[in-house]
């Protein structure tokens, strides 16, 4: 065991648009989309939701569910490619707005394109464990952006997940994580540059080289390490950047019952949350747990990189699901938008 | 002489009214116990021993409306919902007022449930990104 | 404290004046002061200028100064009160006490507002200054948003006809019509009010004063001084202004404005009148909610009955008490820091029969002036 997991929450905004939507805009065949991608809608931010409100939300319901004393909080990490500045960490808004104490907080925004919400996570873990803290905060958080008329469009959705992490063998731990393997490689797959309002990628490129290699690798590492199968894994996490490479990595794996990956219903009504995907899809697992249960995740992080988490679950998670509201209750939650609604909220359409 | 960006609020002012506006704080007289969301120096009891407090996220709506002429540096988000909310703080009525997101502005009802969330308020394209409590509906 | 009377009026022409700089307004006003009074400008030994946002609307702050140089008065002391929507009030207050304290015998009490030299959304947010800034006006609350609020809660509680309110408009708009400075002087039809745009639900358009630049201006002075002058007068029998807590959350009550009460008690106790002596009034009627509130709030209707006042026609031109003969802020026109200086002027002038159309006349008038949401409110009784 490497540390505690004592409250989480996840936030998924209600607004969504369908695949056929987008596809009646640019004259593509929507079910080709829907068949190719695994994807039927994705969450739309509103216009007054960014980042640091998504991660707030997440936050406020990981704080109450861990049913500490917030004082006592001592990093807020954010990961995410959307962060709200360019330059301002994510983290100052959200420690104000939480009420955080200011004395020994650490705060900063983790970018690693998709993996940045997996990286926070670690760097909190590292910090307990080394003591500088006793509590973190870490989220992953994104309202991604597509290209008009991209592929990408269909699935550059929003949403986040926070975790407030402490020590190994904390009385308020809801969860263990056992142990994280990481494998990095430098992978052209994806990429934005500086001020560029979009990003670029490699088509198919970004699923052999990136994606499944990454996150099989590290996947791989980490059932090395621990002496498992993976079947011994009651539910699955993974980075969802749309339903086909999730099934396709699933089976490469060696999952034989694919109902355990609990990322394939979130991708296919609320799309990819970026830097949240798999934070979220572990939240959604952790609302299935039972005491005792295993979950693996793998995030996968254009560029590229892929984190493996193997996460045992404790006691109190029955006594925190009553609070808050499921992952579920916001996939189930939807208010179906208009492209010219989605444009607006988007600022694709240039107002000052 | 300031070379920057002069957009939306300028930073001193910021950072003194941030926590008022993203936090959701009140105030409380410590003489007589009267419970308010605006800040004052003194309360109208005489007493200057006021505390800050933190407020209850959850409120009813008393009374609500939509503006569709908004002012300048609100447009992107018109039209949207502004509410009183009764808070209950320790069985006294507390009143707060600010905007609803996530609503349909058809189904806004006066003794509708909310709940505070942090939100932006108004942000241009260089200035400071200006956040703020609103209040998204509580589903049943 | 000495005897005050108003001697003299003069106003300006409300309305889109795209040729005219403040300057220009104010001196229409105060050119027409003069003409009806021919005193020599002289004999004026200060000058008070209501004005809410001079500063924000065109830039331009020591607005007794300029307006003092800009008629030839300069050397007078000259200065401007704020009191938001009721600047005019403050104005009118102000001047009061400069004659009764015997600092002073002949003040002019002005107010002034040139409201159309920025865009709709700016003028949006000007005016919304009247309220909280950190914690209304922040959060995207407009000022006719602010009003929306008390009017929701009024239909509410008391589930009034929506009528009711609209016929308001119906009235001012009728009233407007012989009233050569008004903005709009076309009557409207209680279809045409309902049926409107609505702005911040539930008021419409036509519920709500419009935008315009305008100015008006009274002189005050002693009894003596008027008759030594040839001026037939008006006395201020009672003038008070009276505060509530500036955000409209932060009130007791949202449909009473406690400001109007304090502020009423004060002015009818010095008058020496009950409701039942009025002859005819003026109200800050800005909004439909307000001409509501205040008919109740000034004490000539039960709480939430205010409505019948308009319903029944009490309040029209042949109704028991009269409002607003020269078509109120809604048909007469709101350039905001004037208001309460044309609402006294059009008393003034409809006690002694001296409007464009013959008044029903009376002994006493009441005017109202509301500042912000009710947070600053002035009344004054008016005797023949
Ligand atoms: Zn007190």
């Amino acid at each position: 065991m490497i540390a505690s997991i004592l409250g989480y929450g996840a936030y998924i905004p209600r607004y969504r648009i369908k695949a056929e939507e987008i596809a009646k805009v640019w004259g593509q065949d929507p079910d080709r989309v829907k068949l190719g991608l695994l994807v039927e809608s994705k969450s739309v931010p509103g216009p007054d939701e960014d980042t640091a409100t998504i991660a707030f939300e997440a936050a406020m319901q990981a704080i109450e569910r861990a049913g500490i004393d917030k004082s006592l909080i001592g990093a807020v990490f954010v990961g995410s490619e959307s962060h709200p500045y360019a330059v301002k960490p994510t983290g100052t808004i959200l420690a104000s707005a939480l009420g955080l104490n200011p004395k020994h907080l650490r705060a900063a925004s983790f970018e690693f394109a998709c993996k940045a919400g997996t990286e926070a996570i670690q760097a909190v873990i590292g910090l307990i464990n080394a003591g500088l803290i006793k509590y973190g905060l870490a989220i992953g958080a994104d309202t991604a952006q597509g290209r008009p008329s991209d592929p990408l469009e269909y699935t550059a959705a929003a949403g986040g997940a926070a975790y407030v992490l402490g020590p190994k063998g904390d009385s308020k731990a809801i969860a263990e994580i056992e142990r994280v393997e990481s494998y990095v490689t430098d992978t052209p797959d994806f990429r934005r540059r500086q001020g560029a309002p979009y990003p670029e990628h490699g088509v198919r490129f970004t699923g052999e080289p990136a994606y499944f290699h990454h996150i099989i690798n590290s996947v791989k590492l980490l059932l090395e390490k621990l002496g498992r199968d993976i079947n011994e894994y009651d539910r699955f996490a993974f980075h969802s950047p749309n339903g086909k490479f999730v099934r396709n990595v699933a089976r490469r794996l060696g999952i034989k019952d694919l109902s355990r990956v609990v990322s394939l219903d979130i991708v296919r009504k609320c799309g990819n949350f970026y830097s949240g995907s798999t934070l979220v899809g572990i939240a959604r697992a952790l609302d299935k747990a039972n005491p005792g249960d295993k979950i693996l995740a793998a995030s996968f992080g254009s560029g590229a990189g892929s984190d493996a988490f193997s996460i045992v679950v404790k006691d109190r998670i029955t006594e925190v699901k009553s609070i808050g509201k499921s992952v579920d209750r916001y996939l189930n939650r939807a208010k179906y938008i208009d492209y010219g609604t989605y444009a607006r909220y988007r600022g694709i359409l240039v107002m000052d | 002489m300031y070379m920057g960006i002069i957009e939306g609020t300028f930073p001193p002012r910021y950072r003194r009214e941030v926590k008022y506006r993203n936090a959701f704080v009140g105030w409380r007289c410590k003489k007589c116990g009267r419970v308010f969301y605006t800040p004052r120096k003194r309360c109208e009891c005489g007493s200057r021993e006021i505390e800050e407090i933190e407020l209850p996220r959850e409120g009813r709506v008393v009374t609500r409306t939509v503006v569709r002429n908004p002012p300048k540096g609100y447009e992107k988000y018109a039209p949207y919902a502004i509410a009183i909310i009764e808070l209950d703080v320790d069985g006294q009525k507390v009143r707060v007022l600010g905007q609803l997101a996530d609503v349909d502005l058809d189904k806004i009802r006066t003794g509708m449930r909310v709940r505070a969330t942090l939100r932006r308020i108004r942000a241009g394209r260089r200035g400071l990104i200006e956040y703020g409590v609103k209040r998204v509906p509580i589903e049943e | 404290m000495r005897e005050v009377v108003i001697a003299g009026a003069g106003f300006a022409k409300i309305g889109e004046r795209r040729n005219d700089r403040i300057g220009d307004i104010f001196a229409e006003a105060f050119r027409m002061l003069i003409d009806n009074t021919q005193i020599d400008p002289k004999e004026i030994e200060a000058l008070v200028v209501g004005n809410m946002s001079a500063g924000e609307f065109v830039g331009q702050a020591s607005l007794g100064a300029y307006l003092a140089d800009y008629v030839g008065l300069s050397g007078i002391p000259a200065i401007r009160v704020e009191a938001a929507c009721t600047s005019g009030g403050a104005s009118v207050r102000t001047a009061y006490h400069l004659v009764a304290s015997g600092a002073y015998d002949v003040v002019v009490a002005a107010g002034v507002e040139k409201m159309t030299d920025t865009p709709n959304n700016q003028t949006t947010s000007i005016l919304a200054e009247a309220a909280h800034q950190e914690y209304e006006t922040y959060f995207g609350a407009s000022f006719v948003a602010l009003n929306a609020l008390m009017m929701r809660y009024y239909l509410d509680k008391y589930k009034p006809k929506r009528e009711a309110f609209a016929k308001r408009s119906v009235y001012m708009h009728q009233n407007a019509v012989d009233n050569p400075r008004a903005q709009f002087r076309r009557p409207v039809k209680l279809e045409q009010v309902l049926n409107s745009t609505i702005v911040a639900d539930p008021l419409t358009i036509f519920e709500c004063a419009p935008i315009g630049d305008g100015s008006a201006a009274v002189l005050l002075t002693t009894p003596e001084k008027a008759k030594e002058l040839g001026l037939e007068y008006v006395k201020i029998a009672g003038a008070a202004l009276a505060t509530d807590r500036l955000a409209l959350h932060e009130r007791d009550e949202l449909d009473t404005l406690k400001a109007t009460l304090r502020a009423r008690e004060r002015a009818y106790k010095q008058a020496k009148i009950e409701p039942k002596d009025v002859d005819l009034i003026e109200i800050h009627d800005a909004f439909s909610i307000m001409a509501v509130l205040a008919l109740e709030d000034l004490g000539f209707a039960k709480k939430g009955e205010g409505r019948k006042l308009i319903d029944e026609g009490v309040i029209s031109r042949d109704g028991s008490l009269p409002a607003n003969l020269g078509g109120g802020l809604k048909a007469r026109g709101h350039p905001v820091g004037s208001t309460t200086v044309y609402g006294v002027g059009e008393a003034y002038l409809n006690l002694l029969q001296k409007a464009p159309r013959k008044s029903p006349g009376g002994e006493v008038a009441v005017v109202q002036g509301i500042g912000g949401t009710g947070s600053t409110v002035s009344v004054f009784v008016l005797r023949r």
